[in-house]
């Protein structure tokens, strides 16, 4: 049976030790060895154990995305890997700050826009907004795109988070 | 203030220096010897050492030579080697000896100064970002801070590097917490909050082996240095396996000796300069169980022609080398021991026997390939043949306690062809990195730990030249080491690639203005001894054996040999170059895919 050579993109959670160099660490190993990371986000998450979780979105045949579930589980800080996408049901999450100067017409529209798409200003002048946007990364994405034509600046995100559904923890 | 210049009696029993704190560390751990070379950063711990017994320094002549002493020491010992080092330079020289180390893995610490902690950062004199630098190239590495958690990661450190798969690891230590005071802790009782991997194996997965090895018409064994890795027992139960079943075995490079050369089980190493008989019997095996080792690029030869009709099962303790390159049908994360254990027991219980007419005939057609002699060899003429060397070598130092590094090159591999080890842990050479220079500190590492024993150095005239410095470090110590060169004048395997892929075009290989080795040996304190006919090879070797001293013996020999058998890159198993002396049609020529193939 010829290795499988589909691309398939996945979201893998990781428990590591919050210590310095860990991220480094995690994002060397990516690099070093070729492998994607589509975005990652970490923070830590159980300050009594020091525990940071790491989110990271890759990309990869399914051999590679292996090859990364157990690379990353190798690593001596790291106490728990995850494929969010295989274990199934999950939800993902990002959030996203954008900065649109205009004035008139395209600010009536941005105004609009950020309404339909549940965004919230959570800045505003004169002559600019900022708005902050939670939800899935092709909602986000959906927004930035509609937003460019109006007199969008600046775009900042976070990543992707992601949580399984139903009653179980991780 | 006061407090502190009257501590309280048992505080000022218990408080140590960092220095001491590491050294006493190390002893708790077991240690023995420690390799290494001062500096500034580290003249603590040095001082330390100067008022201590319980642990002997070796010192080299540069930090790289002690890194592979490091590894000499544990490969062939099975313990931890310890190495200690400068800040800045010293940390980076040590960086090739460490990633050698993760490779092969190889249990190694390797202790590094550092500017103090008030200076990191600051582009300090000897300063360098030494967790930076070798993060990817150590299992692990530690900066510490706190003079109080210098033990802790001191014990941590040796769980690390000797659980799961064996690795390098660096214990970066800034001057002041050398320094400062703080509190011991001992080994006892250590547990890792995170880093305890699998040691037993699954066993439904061990079923499902036994399942197909009990089906197997055309079975083969391919083992490697995991086994020898997993300890004496580790090679005891790969014996025992092998000659329950009946089937034929076949090693890497790097797990040599794993099983004995004399068993008729085994089949030499494969791979690129591996056994005829052992490449077509990995091509040609319809089940291959994976003992230890990892189907590197050096093994596997073009991936989508790899034994292409077998069903295979990988015994690893390390799962990232698991369906890494070869994707196998049963997955065995373990320990090798405990898995070949569980193996044979269930081969027992199930009262289960070989298809003995399955294997008759498959050893039948081995026999046939065997008979190829793909590793022989013809010594005619006045000049000396390099596996005519190796083989009287073999032959005159057999029947002794002897350990064999090597270098990396033509002499490297006619050393794994033709020198037959019995025994696991006296064959140590660089596989995964191939690093020039790695058999003299080696041996010195290997001498150390086997007082009594003949350690020789397999070499090639240019790898020897690589740290030719430690000569200076065997003469202190005076290791009766034995530095055995196969001289051709040339980079010989850059010279055979340049001829089989580069028409010829010997660009840089020639190793012009070479130093008289002979006279090399006795500016070292050394004997240095010369063999230019295949009549004196015998005499050469023999006084070489009984001096009692370390020896440089220079082998001129052909230039123009060239090492066979070979797998071109980009080629198969079945797609093999055979040399002149080997009977039957030579291969095909590289293909254009393979040039670009290291």
């Amino acid at each position: 049976m010829p290795p499988q050579q589909t691309i398939e993109r996945h979201t893998i959670a990781v428990i590591a030790d919050n210590e310095p160099g860990v991220l480094a660490r995690i994002v060397g190993l990516f690099s070093g060895r070729g492998y994607n990371i589509e975005s990652l986000t970490v923070a830590e998450t159980d300050p009594a154990a020091h525990l940071s979780r790491f989110t990271i979105v890759t990309s990869g045949t399914p051999m590679v995305i292996e090859q990364i579930k157990s690379q990353l589980d190798r690593l001596v800080p790291v106490h728990r890997v995850c494929d969010m996408t295989l274990v199934g049901a999950h939800v993902e999450r990002e959030l996203a700050l954008l900065k649109t100067v205009g004035s008139g017409d395209k600010r009536v529209e941005s105004l609009r826009l950020a309404d339909v798409f549940r965004a919230k200003v959570i800045d505003s002048t004169t002559e600019s907004f900022v708005f902050e946007i939670t939800g899935a990364t092709d909602k986000v994405d959906a927004f930035v795109k509609i937003l460019q034509p109006l007199g969008l600046v600046e775009v900042s995100r976070t990543g992707v988070a992601a949580i399984s559904r139903g009653a179980q923890p991780m | 203030m006061s407090a502190a210049l009257t501590p309280a009696p048992d505080a000022a029993q218990t408080e140590l220096s960092g220095a001491e704190i590491v050294l006493k560390a190390l002893v708790d751990q077991g240690v023995e010897i420690i390799f290494g070379y001062p500096g500034g950063a580290v003249l603590p711990i040095y001082d330390a050492l100067f008022q201590q017994n319980a642990l002997r320094h070796i010192l080299v002549r540069q930090e790289g030579g002690a890194v592979h002493a490091a590894e000499g020491y544990a490969r062939s010992t099975g313990k931890v080697g310890v190495v200690l080092v400068t800040s800045g330079p010293g940390a980076t020289n040590a960086v090739t000896g460490l990633t050698d180390a993760l490779m092969d893995s190889i249990p190694i610490i390797c202790l590094t100064g550092q500017v103090p902690t008030h200076l990191i950062g600051n582009d300090a004199f000897q300063e360098a970002d030494t967790t930076g630098i070798t993060r990817p190239c150590t299992k692990h590495n530690y900066l510490v801070k706190d003079v109080n958690q210098l033990a802790r990661v001191m014990h941590e450190a040796f769980h690390v590097a000797t659980q799961g798969r064996p690795g390098p690891i660096v214990i970066d230590l800034p001057k002041d917490v050398l320094f400062a005071k703080g509190k011991y802790v001992g080994p006892e009782g250590f547990k890792h909050r995170s880093y305890n991997p699998r040691r037993e194996p699954d066993p439904a997965r061990i079923a499902e082996a036994v399942d197909i090895l009990a089906n197997a018409k055309r079975p083969i064994v391919y083992a490697g240095g995991g086994v020898i890795n997993a300890g004496p027992r580790g090679s005891a139960l790969l014996a025992d396996f092998v000659r329950m079943t009946g089937f034929p075995c076949t090693l890497t490079l790097m797990g040599l000796g794993a099983f004995p050369a004399s068993d008729p089980h085994f089949l030499g190493m494969l791979g690129m300069h591996g056994s005829y008989e052992a490449n077509m019997t990995m091509h040609g095996c319809d089940a291959m169980i994976a003992v230890g080792s990892r189907f590197d690029d050096r093994v596997t030869g073009r991936l989508n022609a790899f034994s292409p009709n077998s069903k295979k099962i990988h015994i690893d303790i390390d799962p990232s080398s698991i369906n890494k390159n070869v994707r196998v049908e049963v997955p065995i994360v373990g320990d090798v021991a405990a898995t070949l254990e569980a193996i044979i027991a269930e081969w027992k219980r199930r009262k289960l026997v070989a298809d003995k007419k399955a294997l008759a005939a498959w050893w039948e057609q081995i026999e046939k390939w065997r008979g190829r002699n793909s590793f022989g060899f013809k010594q005619s003429g006045d000049v000396i043949k390099p596996q005519y060397a190796v083989d009287r070598l073999y032959q005159l130092t057999k029947d002794r306690e002897t350990f064999i590094t090597t270098e990396v090159g033509q002499h490297q591999m006619w050393a794994a062809q033709l020198y037959k080890f019995e025994k696991p842990n006296r064959w140590m050479t660089s596989g995964g990195l191939g690093t020039m220079g790695y058999g003299l500190p080696a041996a010195m590492g290997v001498q150390l730990a086997h007082p009594g024993a003949m350690v020789i150095d397999i070499a090639g005239e240019a790898s020897i030249l690589m740290n030719i410095q430690e000569l200076s470090t065997i003469a202190q110590y005076c290791l009766p080491v034995k530095v055995f060169i196969l001289n051709n004048r040339y980079m010989g395997m850059v010279r055979q690639w340049q001829e089989l892929l580069h028409g010829s075009r010997y660009s840089e290989s020639y190793m012009d203005s070479l130093p008289d080795f002979v006279k090399l040996a006795e500016a070292f304190h050394c004997v240095g001894m010369r063999a230019s006919k295949p009549g004196e090879l015998d005499d050469v070797i023999k006084e070489m054996l009984s001096n009692g001293r370390p020896t440089i013996v220079d082998v001129a020999v052909d230039e123009k040999e060239n090492c066979f058998p070979m797998i071109p890159s980009g080629a198969a198993h079945n797609e093999m170059l055979l040399g002149p002396s080997a009977s039957g049609a030579p291969g095909k020529p590289v293909s254009e895919e393979g040039m670009v193939l290291v």
